[in-house]
């Protein structure tokens, strides 16, 4: 007989005949290490000002591609660096708050009664909680910047994660095999981590991937207020906030950031798309 | 004695209404007692939902028993701290109806085998608890190379051998086996059966083994307990039973038994029950089974008859005179 393969390995299989997903995958990576790599290959960092080249357009001959803003800060570079920042968070933010939702879905799920009701009641309350006011407290408490930017977003971002996984863990730990590990002297904790968190894999990793471009987009959004990341700490969100503020005279400023985040959005889309086909076992 | 029930009451708590209101229990299984001795077996018949299952389960402290005790070789399991509990699960483990879904679908069956080792012998590697697993692996007629594959690529049959392996995995005194065979092929569940009774004799395993199906249990058991609605209405040894059952629900039982021969069962008498089923959250005042009983009188639904004891059976029921 063939080697053995694990549900997991089976699914990633069949995510990897998902063409799309593929290809956006590829991009992603590509834009991921242009972001990462490519501000090292500019004699100037997104922060240096050229007074030479004030508000350049684009022109492949000079040193600025892309040309530079207002200040004479080269835009390629400020859009790569500010992609790092806004993936950075993107992937952090939706590590950090998924793992926290996971396992308080995980332990509410599998305890049940009491304590069940209890966490998913607070749950409630924190989803009422105005979203931006938030963010304003919780600059003011860390004193602004990305920490503050970065706690408000895995604060907002944990609960449907939470609610998500609470509902899978609470049908698993009906399941006979749970029952079969209690029989075998587990703790209700090494079950929580055996048992229940990989059986919720396939849902999580489904929704973490759709929570990547969310944190992403909140982070923008944030940004683009002003409340966010703040100048001269460039992200895609401030830069198409300035973009836009130029939009009538210069496209420019606007387009590559903008252009940049919508495709990957595009492509995280996509790729919770292949992973939801490959590990949804409803739609098979 | 190594194990036993004393007015064992067992429920489950139904939800409040609101997020502070206590929980409310219904009630499942009804003041049982029992006995179990080593390399014995007790089957358990009744129909579905008569709470048989539940016993078993409150038997290993996997459902907390609202009222009464259990003792296990003399000891009252409610005195055990968890952790205690958690390394004597050791000697009392339990096999499933559905024998896939007691195997985690992420886990080599070689990982499902060895795992309760990590709690039952801490002080052994990694390596050791595999070799131990690949052992029992062996023991119950599967060979090495199960050990690598995933639940998925096995049948009901293999499932449930590796249930049973995993179950062996800790030297356990008795096992629990919560309709093991229902859910199999009928060449497969005798394979099953007979490997649980060479079990039995190799290991003197005692069994608790429930069901619904008559012919079963009476090829494995020493001693039956017919359950209704939660309640024992009767117990016997296992030929006194099958010579004739004393309680009614007991001989409706033996009745609903289909003939293997099509012809003398066409010609059997279709005493199906008729009456209403009592639900169990509004129990009768009487005797449970008197809705459905051919005998019931006024007695019946008045007065709960108690187990009374014919010499060495028991049953509950007004009408038993004395065993024929």
């Amino acid at each position: 007989m063939a080697r053995s393969l694990s549900t997991f390995r089976l699914q990633l299989r069949r995510f990897a005949a998902n063409r799309l997903a593929m290809v956006s995958l590829a991009l992603l990576v590509l834009i991921a290490l242009g972001c990462f790599l490519g501000p090292y290959a500019f004699p100037f960092n997104g922060e240096d000002a050229d007074f030479d080249f004030i508000s350049a357009p684009i022109d492949f001959g000079s040193p600025h591609w892309f040309g530079t803003d207002d200040f004479g800060r080269d835009l390629l570079v400020r859009v790569l660096e500010g992609g790092r920042v806004s993936l950075s968070i993107g992937f952090l933010g939706a590590l950090t708050a998924g793992g926290i939702g996971i396992l308080y879905g995980a332990v509410a799920g599998y305890a049940g009664g009491r304590a069940d009701r209890l966490m998913m009641r607070a749950v409630e309350v924190l989803y009422g909680f105005p979203y931006v006011i938030l963010v304003i407290l919780l600059s003011l408490l860390f004193g602004g910047g990305n920490l503050a930017l970065f706690a408000a977003i895995v604060f907002t971002l944990w609960l449907t994660p939470a609610v998500i996984v609470r509902a899978q863990a609470q049908s698993l730990a009906k399941r006979e095999f749970v029952e079969a590990a209690r029989a075998g002297g587990m703790t209700p904790w090494s079950i929580v981590v055996e048992h229940i968190v990989p059986n919720c894999a396939s849902v999580v990793i489904v929704y973490g991937a759709l929570l990547v471009p969310e944190v992403i987009l909140s982070e923008s959004f944030l940004s683009f207020l002003g409340i966010g990341i703040k100048e001269p700490q460039a992200s895609w969100g401030n830069l198409i906030e300035t973009g836009t503020a130029a939009m009538d005279t210069d496209l420019r400023l606007l387009l590559l950031p903008g252009g940049l985040l919508a495709a990957v959005l595009f492509c995280l889309n996509f790729i919770a798309d292949g992973l939801r086909d490959a590990f949804d076992p409803n739609d098979r | 004695m190594l194990l036993e029930a004393r007015d064992l009451d067992v429920g489950y708590p139904v939800a409040g209404a609101g997020l502070f209101s206590a929980a409310r229990i219904l009630p499942i299984v009804h003041g049982v007692n029992l006995t179990l001795e080593p390399g014995q077996t007790l089957g358990i018949v009744g129909e579905s939902g008569c709470g048989k299952s539940t016993l078993g389960r409150a038997l290993l402290r996997l459902t907390m028993p609202t009222g009464g005790q259990v003792l296990w070789q003399g000891q009252d399991m409610a005195s055990f701290s968890a952790s205690d509990l958690r390394r004597k699960r050791a000697e009392m483990q339990i096999i499933f109806q559905d024998p896939l879904a007691a195997l985690d679908p992420r886990m080599t069956l070689g990982k499902i085998v060895s795992r309760p080792l990590a709690t039952f012998a801490p002080e052994l590697s990694k390596a050791e608890r595999l070799a131990r697993a690949v052992k029992a692996l062996e023991e119950v007629g599967l060979s090495e190379d199960f050990a690598r594959r995933y639940p998925h690529e096995i049948s009901g049959g293999q499932a449930q051998r590796v249930g049973i392996a995993r179950a062996l995995i800790g030297r356990p005194k008795m096992m629990v086996c919560d309709e093991p065979v229902s859910a199999l092929d009928v060449s497969i569940q005798a394979q099953v059966i007979n490997l649980l009774m060479d079990l039995q004799e190799r290991m003197g395993l005692a069994l608790v083994f429930i069901s619904h199906n008559l012919a079963v249990v009476r090829h494995i058991s020493h001693q039956v307990m017919v359950m209704c609605l939660g309640h024992v209405v009767e117990v016997a040894p296992k030929t006194d039973f099958y010579a004739g059952p004393l309680h009614p629900y007991s001989q409706a039982l033996m009745e609903a038994v289909p003939e293997p021969d099509p012809v003398r069962e066409k010609g059997r008498r279709g005493t199906a029950l008729t009456g209403e089923l009592p639900s169990v959250l509004n129990p009768p005042k009487g005797c449970v089974f008197a809705t459905r009983c051919p005998k019931a009188q006024a007695l019946c639904h008045a007065e709960r008859p108690v187990l009374r004891s014919f010499g060495d059976r028991q049953a509950a029921c007004h009408f038993v005179e004395s065993p024929t």
